[in-house]
């Protein structure tokens, strides 16, 4: 397998296409990629109430759809996150000074906010020891790329009738602490099949794991420089 | 949610080479560098541990072109087979795309930190001169190391001496042997050893671009300035090391002689310049050092002392008669 796979059509460049249609499916993926992020971001950085910070994530992703903001992102430049996370600062900082005159929307955009699911992993979060925003920002939006991920594995897995191989990756490598976490041969007995089974099994749900981060990673890059970058970063 | 626990897992996943399939098992960490990472391997099929230089691609810096120059300085190591050049096993591309080889396990210390540890300079000088031997041997097969320095030499339990990390080696053309014949304690060359194929080795068709890599203290200033360098650039790194060893004055100068920023004035061979600091080692005059009168006496009187004082012993003794028979 190539470690970089060839250029393709991604998100940030279809946002900046000429065709509505094109830009607004551009927008929706935008959105599902990274409104938590941003969510997450706008409640601890700005000390927005969770209200607030969804109508701010709503507002930020609409005026960015009205009025081109992305347009200008220079890939040259920086990395599409950081410059999208310079246009959130910049959107919250104005909305705050003209505060009560938010536009929430009119269907244009619509960002698919679930404020329970986003308020109980901030919960879950130290958010009171974060001090470098631009860390958390970055971090979030890894966790919304695995998360991306990893729903595709399911998918994946499901299509190809291997739910088990999913099933163990997720209790093995997405268990949420190392004490919850089963031993090889624990999931081998839970599942009824050889230990080697289940190396294999998890070896190959780690390769395909992998792949899906950086393909979901290519669609949010505006250049294969980018991805490069981001997938050395990444060390994927 | 992926906690923050699995998020580290994850991302600590997609860094670590993926094994499977392949002979090898990761145990540990051993290093990094510029291009890649060693890892303490198994060999399963053999039982036994390597070291398993792979890629990252993760790293601050790591070039695109990583994985060529990988396979490349592989293929140098293959080349070099000599006790002072660590050997390499196998070379091949992980699931992961990923290219990794594997090379001998050394176990050991680093010359710097060997060097911290009290020695005294003939056991210095003694390493150092096995390192010639090392890179002689390598020059003679047309290679370059460009990044000599304690940090990529090994002295192992058994006091071995091995020369590592040649990740940066370039090949250069074969006028060089005839400058730097093989040691004649050295394994001659075999006459049928296959000429590494002109298309496997860009730097011949790009002489005239060489990136800049390497060391600064130890790089010599045509290596800094990024020209085409040679052999004569390990012989700088050389004398910047054997500086470090400290030493008297001719030692001093023989270091000097080979950090000349004029790679014409510096040793043109490695031989030649471990044969003055073997020469300093038996106590005779060395080549790059004018030595005023006391201490080249002083030097004889070391070297010759016991015929020395026998003399002397015998002119006392003849005095002594010759003053007793005048009584």
């Amino acid at each position: 397998m190539p470690p970089f796979p060839v250029t393709r059509h991604s998100i940030v460049a279809a946002i900046r296409s000429d065709r509505t249609e094109v830009r607004r499916a551009a927008f929706d993926a935008l959105t599902n990629a990274y409104w938590k992020p941003v969510f997450k971001y706008v409640r601890l950085k700005w000390h927005a109430s969770p209200d607030e910070a969804a109508d701010l994530t709503q507002a930020f992703f609409l005026r960015a759809f009205e009025k081109d903001f992305f347009a200008s992102f220079d890939p040259g430049r920086a990395r599409f996150r950081t410059f999208l996370r310079t246009c959130l600062d910049r959107f919250v900082a104005n909305a705050r000074q003209a505060e009560g005159r938010l536009k929430r929307g009119g269907g244009a955009i619509v960002v698919p906010i679930d404020l329970p699911e986003a308020e109980r992993e901030l919960e879950l979060q130290a958010r009171n020891a974060v001090t470098d925003f631009d860390a958390f920002f970055h971090r979030e939006w890894l966790r919304s790329l695995f998360a991306a991920a990893a729903s595709q594995l399911r998918d994946a897995c499901a299509a190809r009738g291997r739910p088990q191989r999913f099933a163990m990756f997720e209790q093995y490598d997405l268990a949420a602490d190392e004490a919850e976490r089963l031993s090889y041969g624990e999931l081998a007995r839970r599942f009824g099949v050889s230990a080697t089974d289940v190396t294999n099994e998890l070896a190959a749900a780690r390769r395909e794991f992998r792949r899906l981060v950086l393909a979901v990673l290519r669609d949010q890059c505006s250049s294969d420089e980018e991805f490069e970058a981001e997938s050395r970063a990444l060390g994927a | 949610m992926i906690s923050e626990t699995a998020l580290d897992r994850l991302t600590g996943m997609l860094r670590a080479p993926d094994l499977s399939g392949t002979r090898y098992e990761i145990l540990g960490e051993l290093g990094r560098g510029g291009m890649g990472i060693v890892y303490l391997a198994r060999d399963t099929a053999l039982d036994r541990e390597v070291a398993l230089k792979i890629v990252d691609r993760g790293a601050a810096g790591t070039r695109s072109d990583s994985p060529d120059a990988l396979a490349h300085e592989a293929r140098i190591l293959a080349r070099l087979e000599h006790p002072g050049i660590v050997p390499v096993h196998d070379f091949g591309e992980l699931p992961d795309g990923r290219v990794y080889y594997a090379m001998k396990r050394v176990r050991g210390d680093r010359l710097d930190r060997w060097l911290a540890a009290a020695q005294d300079l003939a056991e210095r000088l003694a390493v150092f001169l096995r390192i010639c031997d090392a890179v002689a041997f390598a020059h003679a097969h047309a290679v370059v190391h460009r990044d000599l320095k304690p940090e990529n030499v090994m002295i192992g339990e058994f006091g071995e001496v091995l020369v590592l990390d040649w990740g940066i080696a370039r090949t250069q053309n074969r006028e060089p042997k005839n400058q730097n014949p093989e040691p004649e304690n050295e394994n001659p060359e075999p006459e049928n050893e296959n000429p590494e194929p002109e298309n496997e080795n860009p730097e011949r068709r790009t002489p005239n671009a060489e990136p800049v890599a390497g060391t600064p203290e130890y790089m010599p200033p045509e290596q800094r300035a990024g020209a085409p360098v040679d052999h004569r650039a390990d012989i700088y790194a050389l004398g910047v090391m054997l500086q470090a060893l400290g030493g008297p004055a001719s030692v001093a100068a023989i270091a000097a002689k080979a950090r000349d920023d004029d790679p014409i004035r510096r040793y043109q061979s490695v031989q030649e310049l471990a044969a003055d600091v073997q020469r300093f080692l038996s106590g005779r005059a060395v080549g790059a050092h004018r030595e005023p009168l006391v201490d080249r006496l002083q030097r004889l009187y070391r070297r010759h002392r016991v015929p020395i004082l026998l003399v002397l012993t015998y002119l006392a003794v003849r005095v002594l008669l010759l003053w007793l028979g005048g009584i």
